[in-house]
């Protein structure tokens, strides 16, 4: 049930430790990621933002601008032909700001031309006349009456309330705390990119770099005034995602350059535009509270979250959904009061990242975990085991949870893991500061920190969640082989790894081919919310059993029998007894057999108004993580020593990786925990460039160990369970806990700093 | 301006390059080797690791005109026709690739270590490669082929 080490390879049905099919060409330079697309006559596009976070925009004028030699096209706001807004879920985001900027980098103008310097060099000679508005920068104040109006109609993007239980409740212990977390950056190395051809229908075929090719779909058409059928996207390579694609970048404007030119536009943004061109983890104000029995058994919980949306909506909306009914944590609660809130702000638009809600809730809810099990006297395991939740309890929605829910066996792996030996100053390497040479021990303090988190699986409060996939089935020069063609993207994670594992075991065939992701096929929704090996894998296993099916009736028609006992393996049909029955290309000829299949996990319920009560989610997935730190407790230096955890994926349809999403996933949450933040003050970031936006080094990682358990979901297909986001959830806040008692500081804002350490 | 260097074991030409293109720019986007990565092209990330004159350097901070008249091995370069270098086989055997993005300044870093150091100890790996960041893997499974492939290379 455990695996925790690099296994044996073979060539990869589900469960085995399938190579990526992508590798190869990775490791040789040759991939085609979104930046390295070429087209013979390529002009390059780039975007002028605003500097201001809130401006009238009274007069762009573009002359000199044309005027560089090179220079194809300078567009603005007029010059979109649809609708000029987008946006996830409401479409409130200007392709290009026609009289107001909302936040520092909004996209003002586009320009093409024959270099990419030309093009950045041109568009510094666009003018714009800007009339600079007094910005509303302190989310605590958007929902002020004097606070200035983001949009229209006021600043709150959402409201969540839930409630449960007594609504008056009393404890005889009462613990509660105030807590910040900074805005994150999801960091993904592969800058945003596309490349827009237009074609000779008069539409445009856009390569791009994306998490869902359909929801892109529908803005860019919507935004160049065209139908679906006339705007064709193909997944370009992705470097990484985590979020952060989810909202459009470059697509609308690519398209508008190559329509305005008739030329291939590519656009590819340098590091500084990217930390502009897309959103961040939303950053939290929260307060919490809980009430507990003198043996630490929650009696209640009451939780404020404020979230910082920035400008525009993006998918704030769903991320207050999961703060306010998962920001509990995966604990039973009898009586509960949680109240979030998403508003606008003129900081940057934050949005999809990686734990979406959850993580900014975690830290709160284990920082006052930890308080309780010291007010009441018990250990940080026994604290969290004694409430943790188990199969049939009921969420703090009313939701009863109908798969394992094992918290308390999940702490249980972890603690017993052994812990890193003590430290040892003979080698600088080893201690905080490194070979800063910053101490040689003295003022190092070892501390041990435990968070245990639960995450929604898949689309969630009602979503029309489902996706599509279409499996072949053919004989090709003798040999049988499946194609799989979806339009869900892989960013890295691998699925495409995974979907030709689950036809290799559906269709008993060795080769199956994976075909670039592209809107030609029906949607396989979003590549987030841990959910593609979930829908659109129960979409390819779906199609592979329809495809079956046809087969094994044509077998049956043949061989003039029963369908029942029939199987496919390899290229040939086969009976109960393994005895080959026909040769499928005998079977099949030069006939494919294809099949299309949209599938859908069990629907989920929007929740009620008032309450916040209702079966909202469709799985959940729960991780525990115990971290070890050194920290010099004079200078504030941290270095995690050990970083281990324990998940449960129901099922490891690839067990490496499984265990390389909660290794990554893991480090992006400490990085939260200790050096990761967007600085923004007064509207502007102040650091955009991996040069102050620290991300953890091979140097801050510390060794891994992974326990994967494995009670499979019986809801699920091959009963699995989504795997990217718990790690992310669960390790910053026992970062922060281990910190936390390493230097005996409250610590109630993460990224935590040393001078948070130090308390100077 | 005229840049003429040998990439890969073969002369290559370009011309009209601009005097502020980086070496990075010349070779993905004139030269058609697009395996050097462009992650922050501020010299943060390593993703554009190449050997320059046998030095692993940032290609994203060496000026494309610094590169005339010398050797350049870039990512594309490290494979004996088809097949790969241990460093590379490695990589891919251990799950270290995921998005890949970080792969190719990954894959010429550990190159070079294996090459200085055949047996390195962990720190020693740490600290060759504290240069090149990733955002996928949390690095475990990259220390993984690292010692992967300084096994493999011992015993062949
Ligand atoms: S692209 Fe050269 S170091 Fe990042
Ligand atoms: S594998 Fe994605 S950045 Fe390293």
């Amino acid at each position: 049930m455990t695996t925790t080490q690099t296994g044996a390879r073979t060539a990869g049905r589900i469960g085995d430790n399938a190579q990526r099919p992508d590798g190869t060409l990775k490791v040789t330079g040759e991939f085609a990621y979104a930046s390295d697309l070429w087209h013979d006559d390529m002009v390059w596009g780039v975007t002028l933002r605003s500097p201001h976070p809130h401006a009238r925009i009274r007069r762009i004028d573009v002359a000199e601008a044309l005027a560089v030699p090179g220079v194809s096209a300078v567009l603005t706001a007029d010059d979109v032909p649809g609708e000029n807004a987008y946006g996830l879920e409401h479409a409130d985001q200007p392709v290009l700001a026609a009289d107001v900027v909302r936040y520092e980098g909004e996209p003002v103008a586009l320009v093409a031309a024959d270099h990419p310097e030309t093009a950045r060099r041109a568009a510094a000679r666009i003018r714009v006349d800007y009339e600079v508005l007094p910005a509303l920068t302190d989310p605590r104040r958007a929902l002020d009456d004097d606070a200035p109006e983001v949009h229209p109609g006021g600043n709150l993007v959402r409201h969540l309330r839930v409630r449960r239980g007594d609504p008056a409740p009393t404890a005889p212990v009462v613990v509660s705390l105030d807590f910040e977390v900074g805005m994150q950056d999801q960091a993904f190395l592969g800058p945003e990119s596309g490349l827009a051809v237009p074609a000779e229908d008069g539409g445009v075929d856009l390569y791009v770099a994306t998490q869902w090719l359909h929801v892109d779909q529908r803005q860019v058409c919507l935004a160049l005034g065209m139908p679906p059928g006339k705007v064709r996207l193909t997944l370009a390579g992705v470097g990484g995602a985590f979020g952060g694609r989810e909202d459009l970048s470059v697509h609308v404007h690519a398209c508008l350059l190559a329509l305005r030119t008739g030329r291939p536009v590519k656009m590819s943004y340098g590091r500084e535009e990217s930390f502009h061109g897309h959103v961040h983890r939303h950053p939290a104000t929260m307060t919490y509270e809980f009430g507990a029995e003198r043996d630490g058994t929650l009696v209640y919980a009451r939780a404020d979250v404020l979230l910082d949306g920035g400008a525009y909506a993006s998918s704030t909306a769903a991320v207050v959904g999961n703060a306010g009914l998962l920001g509990l944590g995966p604990y039973r609660i009898p009586s509960v009061a949680v109240d979030a809130y998403g508003v606008f702000t003129h900081n940057p638009p934050c949005g999809a990242m990686r734990g979406f809600g959850c993580v900014q809730a975690a830290f709160a809810h284990e920082a006052l975990m930890d308080e309780l099990a010291a007010a009441v006297g018990v250990s940080p395991v026994e604290i969290r085991q004694r409430n943790g939740m188990r199969e049939g309890d009921r969420t703090t929605t009313g939701q009863v949870i109908d798969s394992a829910a094992p918290v308390a066996e999940l702490l249980e792996r972890v603690a017993a893991m052994p812990l890193p030996p003590p430290l040892e100053t003979s080698d600088l390497r080893n201690l905080p500061g490194a070979v800063g040479n910053t101490t040689h021990g003295e003022g190092v303090r070892r501390g041990v920190g435990y968070a245990v988190t639960y995450k929604n699986v898949g689309f969630s409060e009602g979503f029309d969640d489902y996706s599509t996939a279409r499996v072949r089935l053919q004989v090709v020069a003798g040999e049988a082989v499946a194609t799989v063609h979806t339009a869900a993207a892989e960013v890295g994670q691998g699925l495409v790894t995974v979907q030709q594992q689950i036809a290799r075991t559906e269709l008993g065939v060795e080769r199956v081919v994976v075909v670039p992701a592209d809107t030609t096929v029906g949607s396989a929704g979003s590549t987030s919310a841990s959910r593609q090996t979930y829908v659109t894998g129960g979409a390819v296993k779906a199609a592979c059993e329809a495809v079956r099916t046809a087969v094994l009736q044509r077998a049956a028609v043949a061989l003039g029998g029963p369908v029942a006992g029939l199987a496919l393996d390899g290229d040939k049909v086969v009976g109960a007894g393994g005895e080959v029955l026909a040769g499928l290309a005998d079977l099949l000829g030069d006939d494919a057999v294809e099949e299309t299949v949209e599938w859908r996990h069990r629907p989920t319920h929007a929740v009620d108004p008032e309450t916040g009560q209702g079966d909202a989610h469709v799985q959940f997935a729960f991780s525990a993580h115990r971290a070890v730190v050194d920290v010099d407790v004079e200078l504030g230096l941290v270095k995690v020593v050990a970083l281990d955890t324990a998940q449960d994926v129901g099922r490891a349809l690839n067990p490496d990786a499984v265990v390389g999403q909660i290794q990554g996933g893991s480090a992006q949450g400490m990085g939260l925990a200790l050096m990761e933040e967007v600085v923004v003050a007064d509207g502007h970031v102040r650091n955009p460039s991996f040069t102050d936006y620290l991300l953890p080094t091979i140097l801050d990682m510390p060794p891994m160990r992974v326990e994967v358990l494995e009670y499979a979901d019986p809801h699920a297909p091959y009963g699995v369970r989504g795997v990217g986001e718990p790690p992310t959830i669960s390790s910053g806040p026992a970062v922060a806990a281990a910190v936390r008692v390493a230097c005996g500081r409250p610590l109630r804002r993460v990224p935590i700093r040393p001078e948070h350490v130090t308390g100077t | 301006m005229r840049v003429t260097t040998t990439v890969n074991g073969t002369e290559r030409t370009a011309d009209d390059v601009w005097p502020g293109e980086s070496l990075l720019y010349l070779l993905r986007e004139r030269l058609g080797l697009p395996g050097a990565k462009n992650a922050c092209e501020q010299g943060e990330c390593g993703s554009c690791t190449v050997y320059l004159d046998g030095e692993p350097v940032c290609a994203c901070l060496v000026a494309a005109g610094q590169a005339i008249g010398r050797e350049v091995t870039t990512v594309e370069g490290l494979a004996d026709g088809q097949s790969l270098h241990p460093v590379q086989e490695a990589f891919v055997e251990a799950g270290a690739v995921q998005c890949g993005f970080c792969t190719p300044g990954l894959v010429v870093a550990a190159h070079d270590l294996l090459a200085r150091v055949p047996e390195p100890s962990d720190p020693e790996i740490r600290e060759a490669l504290a240069g090149n960041l990733c955002r996928c893997t949390g690095y475990e499974k990259i220390l993984d082929a690292v010692r992967l492939a300084a096994r493999r290379q011992a015993t062949r």
